[in-house]
């Protein structure tokens, strides 16, 4: 398992990070040794052993349909760096 | 490649809002319409250390609807976290249902020119919906910014994917009448389009007619009621065929429905967006739904659609067209089944319900339950009518008073004095003055006019203010001009 100096330039664009070419370079390096361990895994076998998505021993939790209020807008927007009308201010998205 | 030799095929996404009292994951109340950002908690504005809990309200209507769709109910299923940034989404991914979805394998039965199509259902998932963007103007300092209500992030969704079965624009109208109609007559979602609680998706290619494989498809989007989804979807159809005949080559990509210049507009960069990254939510435990509980579910399911246009026909003797106006909502279906077990002559009740009660609901947009009428006033009205108190055209005006006001039919037909005159002696008096007023007329009637007659009738009627016997009228008539 070979991860690409293209793959880690993809990712970091879907993780909208920033990178130098020598982060790149580092980086490239870091995921290789990573998945290079996490492959050593591979070689146990896991004939019938059902795949595993969570690793508490709990299944349907769940709550009553209530309602309860919690923040008031001026507490939802305390902490927005920027807020008009009420509403939560942000860059326009530009749709190409 | 000819147009004509190239077929549609469509499948459609449809996201549909629950009608639940909280949202899906926290307490926050899921009302429409409240000032911006006042629906909110930790969890639905996605702040860090939060705990997001499942409301059971919103998966026991998840499973109501995949149960009516037809669906299995996945033994095992788990919520994924779909990751992608837009401002909507404050946690920076939607937690959705990726390869174990709630249920699969469903479909759907329409009626396409007096033939019945079935509709494959690929699976339900359940979903949190994402914050509204609202795009406002310039700011003072001129730089542009959009503003962001999180009232709706959270609220539950179901999404509903088809399989490519769909072939025309119109039956994708249709698939999605009787999505909406079954979701109705469940109860799960107030499915208004005009709020975005019911949206659509579609997916379009086309192909060389009996081709197996599928064409390069565009994704269609914006599509905001059910006339844009017919439009929409008839402009990308005949963009495709007319790209394919002149030798083009089709682009997968998204497109948006432009509803004011009815084009659809490509969005270009959206391509490689679509690397969702998804994982199991570790925040969320895996559902493994009881059987006991789905069977529970099932057996509360109403009488749907279908199966009550069946009935309809069956027990009421009513024609197909009738028996499908009158259940295309529940409320209406409730509405004239009560009527008919009040006034036991469905056909009289039909006729009245849909020429008189449409007509007035349709002008005024209305369901007929946030109407004043009620099935009591419906059935007193036409009884007035059957025992001769009042006649055929008098009963429409008092309907429209009823249906305005909610006030009692025979109150009203007291009070203005419109009952109809059926005895016999006082209408013989009438007829005798218009036949003196009208002896040209007279004349020409006994000369072989035939329409002469129709006229002498519209002046009794005149002359007693609509409130004549007809039946009564046509007989006196006859009888003095033999």
């Amino acid at each position: 398992m070979k991860i690409s100096m293209a793959e880690v330039e993809h990712v970091a664009r879907l993780a909208r990070l920033e990178l130098t070419p020598e982060e790149k370079e580092k980086f490239t390096h870091q995921l290789n040794d990573i998945l290079e361990f996490a492959a050593k895994l591979q070689a146990i076998d896991t004939e019938g052993v059902p795949p595993t998505s969570h690793v508490l021993n709990l299944k349907n939790v769940w709550r009553e349909d209530e309602v309860h209020d919690w923040l008031t807008q001026e507490e939802a927007l305390a902490n927005a760096p920027a807020a008009a009308d009420g509403c939560f201010q942000v860059p326009r998205i530009i749709e190409e | 490649m000819r147009k004509e030799d190239l077929e549609t095929v469509i499948g459609l996404e449809v996201h549909v809002e629950l009608a639940t009292k909280s949202k899906i994951f926290c307490s926050c109340s899921t009302e429409f319409g409240a000032p911006p950002n006042t629906h909110v908690c930790p969890i639905c504005l996605g702040l860090p250390g939060v705990l997001p809990v499942l409301n059971k309200k919103a998966l026991e209507y998840a499973v109501r609807a995949a149960l009516a769709l037809n669906c299995e109910i996945a033994p095992f299923s788990k919520f994924d976290r779909k990751n992608y940034f837009y401002p909507d989404l404050p946690k920076a991914y939607q937690i959705s249902q990726y390869d174990q979805p709630l249920a699969y394998g469903g479909y759907v039965d329409i009626e396409v020119n007096g033939e019945k199509r079935r509709i494959r259902i690929k699976r339900v998932h359940l979903e949190e919906d994402a914050g509204k963007l609202l795009h406002a103007g310039d700011d003072i300092a001129g730089a542009a910014t959009s503003l962001v209500d999180f009232n709706r992030s959270g609220v539950p969704l179901i999404e509903i994917v088809s399989e490519p079965d769909i072939r025309s624009p119109e039956e994708a109208r249709l698939y999605l009448m009787k999505l909406k109609t079954i979701l109705e007559y469940l109860g799960v979602s107030d499915c208004k389009m005009e709020e975005g609680s019911l949206r659509c998706d579609a997916n379009l290619s086309v192909r060389p007619r009996g081709a197996k494989e599928l064409g390069t498809k565009t994704e269609i989007k914006n599509m905001n009621s059910f006339r844009a989804v017919f439009k929409g979807l008839e402009y990308e159809e005949r963009r495709q065929k007319e790209a394919l005949a002149a030798g083009e080559e089709i682009v997968q990509e998204t497109r948006h429905w432009d509803e004011n210049r009815s084009v659809t507009v490509s969005m270009r960069g959206k391509e490689e967006a679509h690397d969702y990254r998804y994982f199991p939510d570790p925040d969320l435990v895996p559902l493994i739904i009881d059987r006991a509980w789905v069977e529970e579910i099932r057996r509360s399911l109403p009488e749907l659609p279908d199966a009550r246009r069946e009935r309809f026909q069956r027990e009421y003797g009513l024609p197909a067209y009738d028996a499908e106006v009158l259940t295309a909502s529940r409320t209406l279906a409730d509405f004239y089944d009560e009527c008919v077990r009040l006034f036991p002559d469905p056909k009289a009740v039909s006729n009245f319900v849909m020429s008189e009660v449409l007509r007035l609901l349709n002008a005024e947009g209305k369901d007929i339950v946030d109407t004043p009428l009620t099935p009591q006033h419906l059935a007193k009205l036409l009884g007035l009518v059957k025992e001769g108190t009042i006649s055929g055209k008098i009963a429409k005006d008092v309907f429209e008073e009823v249906f305005k006001t909610g006030r009692d039919p025979a109150e009203i037909v007291k009070e203005r004095g419109l009952v109809q005159i059926s005895d016999e002696g006082e209408l013989a008096r009438i007829v005798d003055e218009v036949l003196a007023a009208n002896p040209a007329v007279v004349a020409d009637y006994r000369g072989g006019k035939e329409k002469a007659f129709t006229f002498l009738v519209g002046q009794v009627m005149k002359a007693t203010r609509g409130k004549a016997n007809p039946a009564l009228v046509n007989k006196l008539l006859k009888e003095k001009l033999s």
